[in-house]
């Protein structure tokens, strides 16, 4: 019987540039089912911080609640973590990076998390702009409380009652733009080629990150007639693959003129986009609601980056907090004394 | 690459390094599970099945399985499994009854020459369908070099005893303190068939030349020695260093001993640089490796000071030949050639070992005194004569005679029975599942953390008294229960199958050892280096799944599997299974059925 990860590892894993192997980044054995799409996106996001080499210390995972919500315990067992309540993460996350813009924020959250009950919570979230990385497992239904059909649900789509779904889905990729979002993407658990580099690419961008990740839940939205099973989606993906180069990585591969775009983020690193005859442009907000709309309207779930302001402010920026932590602030910073106060008061006369 | 068949028993045999490894594939694993589950008895008779001499391999076995096991690949130090091996004969119940017994006479008689490992082991083989079994052996009882070579302080002679009695119990007619002094006489018996195990031949010593004896802690036999360092019982070597004689040997010896700490080896010969029986590239190597070669030297003293050995004597002579091809060494009238050293290697040759073998028997021996023999038989140039143990290819060890000994059996049962000996039995193999339920094995598939430790030794003082006092006292009952959790079950396979996969990359994501890549198909070569860590092993195997739905591939490195079954925990389609693969090889005697 066996509820226990071995200790031991493969002798010959490569290290990161902080001298790390993946399995610094890696978390409690997943209680998740068997095959759940959920575990593959916490694989993608352990190798993506491991392949970008992030102290593990200087990330915070937040989530709600669901089955996805659970997973920031199934990867980074050494960084900070609040597992918040159902929908609430928002709110959470937005109080940590204001407190503290120092760490890498990243938020698992569920289509039931995000699109039901939390719909409030996410909407203000994009608008602010929060410096974070956020990942909805999107598997079409409530897993964790035996598999109701939830606000992304397709239209048409049967559950494994038999019922068929007659509402519209809400589709989160197309709401995050609609909203302002900075950097917004669709990939599938299935597809960690594509997933890892986006999660690379979300956490190096200066803003709010959004992927929607299409997840597939094998116990209860996993049957023929569900349109987010693997096989259904397998059939549909219309992948838009790419590639993510950091700031301090020299760039290896040469990509032939006409096939590649690239897009550089604000910190120096590169993200390239292959497939770019299709004219796609991730800079064109309204142009990327349309391709999601066509792509939707042909039957087909189009992944990739699908939209991406670089030079975008946060809200840290914004709302001009100190550039430095709250914790590392001292009291005479806090607190300077009736000096200070004494001249602010001068300049009001 | 091709996708792998794993129908082809070969294939999960390799993956379980232990018992790949050992000469006569003792199911290492099962045995370690029943020791874990304390039935003590039943893991002797999985190895008495395989190595007829648990008790004695348990103390003195080479071990050729403890550097192959995994768990020096993914931990520091392989399982302690000979050990664990002598576990099961101490711990035992009376097991004499499981045994199994002569057969009803099938009117076959057979002659074994020699009554070491190999021998026995043909015995043991042959008795239970009925052969009658002559054993011929020179010394007082039965065991051969375990009993003549291996000192009591390592294996007491009451386990010695027991495991030869357990053998010749099976009605074995035999013959000792007689020395069999002519194959022909034999043959002329009319035995049914003939096998010889009568142990290795001996370098030749240089017994009476002066100081021999004094010196002999610094003189050393080079075929002994050549086994020795071998097996790691001779780790070095003084710094100047002699080696006597002109041959292959020769340069093993002198080569071997620049590696083992000898700084001024020089190799002396009487005879001229060309008449050197060395081949001429093996000579090269020696002088490339700074070895002068001093031709022409006979020698004459060994010259001991103080007790000790400080270097040699030669005479100078010159090679003569005469018209009838006759070469005659003649004295030069120089002074006597003095050459310091630290140690001496005799390798002039080897005495016969076979001078009881008449030409006239049709069995022939090749220019170095070994017979000749198809390496899969056993078989001699004599249809009814077979060789095995350290009497077929020169010196081994005891799990390697064992070996020979059950393939020899198989032939002669073939022979006697008129079936061609090409076309061997195949091995006994059954494949289970062990599922029990979504996280539950049949085995214990969590790999526990703890370290090897030592087996403890009697007290220095005590030991050093008593001869016969065994030195190793064995794992405690405690202790080789925790011995026995830290192995990995390599047994326990890793069934792919591909039609029920989903690729849902459960698997390759769960598995602690990075072992499984979905991927694109590529020749073996670029497949190894773009999994997700390269398998850059290449004794151990990659498995290759056919094509999956997407159009790639799974692979599989069997390197450093743990045989946890979290792969298979985590398929949601049970395209994976943990499955016992049990593979006994084919024996002349019938299976033992219900050691399993
Ligand atoms: C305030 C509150 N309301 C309702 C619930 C019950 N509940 C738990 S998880 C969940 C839905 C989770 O769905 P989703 O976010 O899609 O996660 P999944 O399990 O599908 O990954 C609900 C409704 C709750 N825990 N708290
Ligand atoms: S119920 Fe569905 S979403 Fe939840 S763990 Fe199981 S498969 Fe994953
Ligand atoms: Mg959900």
């Amino acid at each position: 019987m066996s509820y226990i990860k071995p200790n031991f590892r493969h002798p010959r894993l490569p290290e990161n540039a902080l001298g790390h192997t993946v399995a610094d980044y890696d978390g409690a054995i997943s209680t998740l089912c068997a095959g759940c799409g959920h575990d593959s996106i916490s694989a993608a996001i352990r190798n993506a911080c491991f392949l970008s080499s992030i102290p593990p210390h200087r990330i915070a995972k937040v989530s709600g609640i669901g089955c996805s919500s659970k997973m920031p315990t199934y990867f980074l067992g050494k960084s900070h973590g609040f597992n918040s309540v159902h929908g609430r993460m928002p709110s959470v996350a937005t109080g940590a990076s204001l407190a503290n813009r120092s760490l890498t924020y990243i938020g698992v959250s569920g289509d039931g998390d995000t699109a039901s009950i939390g719909m409030g919570q996410f909407v203000h979230l994009v608008r602010r702009n929060v410096n974070m990385t956020y990942v909805v497992a999107n598997n079409g239904c409530y897993g964790l409380t035996k598999g109701q059909d939830s606000a992304t649900a397709d239209h048409g789509s049967i559950s494994k009652y038999g019922e068929v779904n007659s509402f519209d889905g809400i589709d989160l990729a197309s709401l995050a733009l609609l909203q302002g979002a900075s950097f917004v993407a669709r990939s599938f658990s299935g597809d960690k080629e594509q997933l890892e580099p986006l999660i690379r690419a979300a956490m190096g961008h200066n803003g709010f990150a959004f992927i929607d990740v299409v997840s597939p839940c094998v116990t209860f939205n996993n049957h023929a007639g569900s349109t987010k099973s693997y096989e259904a989606t397998r059939d549909h993906l219309d992948v838009m693959p790419l590639d993510f180069v950091p700031m301090r990585e020299e760039i290896r591969t040469q990509y032939s003129e006409g096939t590649s775009k690239s897009v550089t983020l604000h910190d120096g690193s590169v993200i390239y986009l292959h497939k770019a005859e299709t004219g796609f442009a991730t800079n064109d907000r309204t142009g990327s609601l349309t391709a999601i709309q066509k792509a939707k309207d042909d039957g087909r779930i189009l992944t990739g980056l699908l939209y991406l302001d670089p030079d975008t402010q946060d809200l840290n920026h914004n709302l001009k907090i100190a550039s430095r932590p709250l914790n590392e602030l001292g009291k005479d910073e806090l607190c300077p004394g009736s000096k200070v106060l004494n001249s602010i008061n001068e300049g009001l006369r | 690459m091709r996708p792998t068949d794993t129908s082809d028993p070969e294939y999960f045999h390799r993956v379980v390094d232990c018992q790949y490894a050992c000469p006569a594939h003792t199911p290492v694993p099962e045995y370690i599970r029943l020791i874990a589950q304390q039935r003590y008895s039943e893991a002797y008779l999985i190895n008495w099945e395989s190595n007829v001499f648990p008790g004695v391999l348990g103390r003195t076995c080479d071990r050729p399985c403890e550097p192959a096991c995994r768990r020096g690949r993914v931990e520091e130090e392989p399982v302690a499994i000979c050990r664990l091996k002598r576990v099961a004969a101490d711990y035992k119940d009376d097991i004499a009854d499981r045994l199994p017994k002569a057969g009803k006479s099938n009117g076959k008689k057979i002659a074994l020459i020699g009554g070491g490992p190999a021998s026995l082991t043909v015995a043991r083989d042959l008795a239970p369908l009925g052969y009658e079994m002559h054993l011929f052996d020179a010394q007082a009882k039965g065991g051969g070099f375990m009993r003549s070579e291996i000192p009591s302080f390592r294996l007491p002679e009451s386990v010695l005893d027991e495991e030869v009695g357990y053998v010749l119990d099976l009605g074995i007619k035999a013959t000792f303190n007689t020395f069999v002094d002519s194959l022909q006489s034999i043959l002329d018996k009319d035995y049914d068939a003939v096998f010889v195990g009568s142990g290795a031949p001996r370098g030749r010593d240089l017994p009476n030349l002066p100081g021999r004896n004094e010196a002999d802690k610094n003189i050393h036999i080079g075929l002994d020695w050549l086994a020795n360092v071998a097996f790691e019982h001779v780790k070095k070597i003084g710094k100047r260093v002699i080696v006597l004689g002109g041959g292959n040997t020769a340069m093993d010896c002198c080569r071997t001993s620049r590696r083992l700490g000898g700084e001024e080896v020089k190799v002396i010969v009487r005879s001229p640089f060309a008449d050197m029986k060395a081949s001429d590239w093996e000579k090269e190597d020696a002088i490339h490796e700074g070895i002068p070669i001093l031709d022409n030297h006979v020698p004459k003293e060994f010259v001991v000071e103080k007790g000790k050995l400080i270097g040699m004597r030669f005479e100078k002579v010159e090679a003569i030949y005469h018209e009838d091809k006759r070469r005659e060494l003649v004295p030069t009238g120089d002074e006597p050639v003095f050459v310091p050293c630290d140690d001496v290697l005799i390798a002039i040759g080897q005495e016969n070992a076979f001078p009881w073998i008449e030409p006239s028997t049709g069995v022939n021996f090749t220019s170095s005194g070994v017979p000749v023999l198809d390496p899969l038989t056993m078989q001699s140039t004599r249809s009814n004569v077979f060789f095995g143990g350290d009497a077929a290819f020169g010196p081994e060890n005891i799990i390697t005679a064992v070996a020979h000994g059950h393939q020899a059996a198989v032939s002669i049962d073939l022979f006697c029975r008129g079936a061609d000996l090409k076309v061997r039995p195949a091995p006994d193999v059954t494949l289970v599942s062990q599922k029990m339920g979504i996280h539950e094995w049949s085995y214990d598939s969590e790999p526990v953390d703890g370290k090897r430790e030592a087996v403890p030794l009697v007290e220095l003082e005590k030991a050093l008294k008593n001869r016969a006092l065994e030195v190793e006292l064995g794992f405690d009952l405690e202790t080789a229960f925790k011995q026995a959790e830290r192995c990995l079950n390599c047994d326990a396979q890793t069934v792919f199958v591909p039609s029920n996969c989903i690729e849902c990359d459960a698997c390759a994501d769960i598995c602690p050892t990075t072992c499984i890549s979905f991927i694109e198909n590529a020749p073996e070569p670029e497949l190894r280096k773009n999994l997700l860590v390269p398998a850059t092993n290449e004794e151990q195997p990659i498995y290759v799944s056919e094509k999956l739905k997407t159009g790639k591939v799974l692979v599989k490195d069997e390197d450093v599997c743990l045989h946890c079954g979290l792969c298979a925990e985590r398929c949601p389609t049970a395209a994976w299974d943990m499955q016992k693969f049990f593979y006994n090889t084919a024996k002349a005697a019938p299976i033992l059925g219900d050691a399993r």
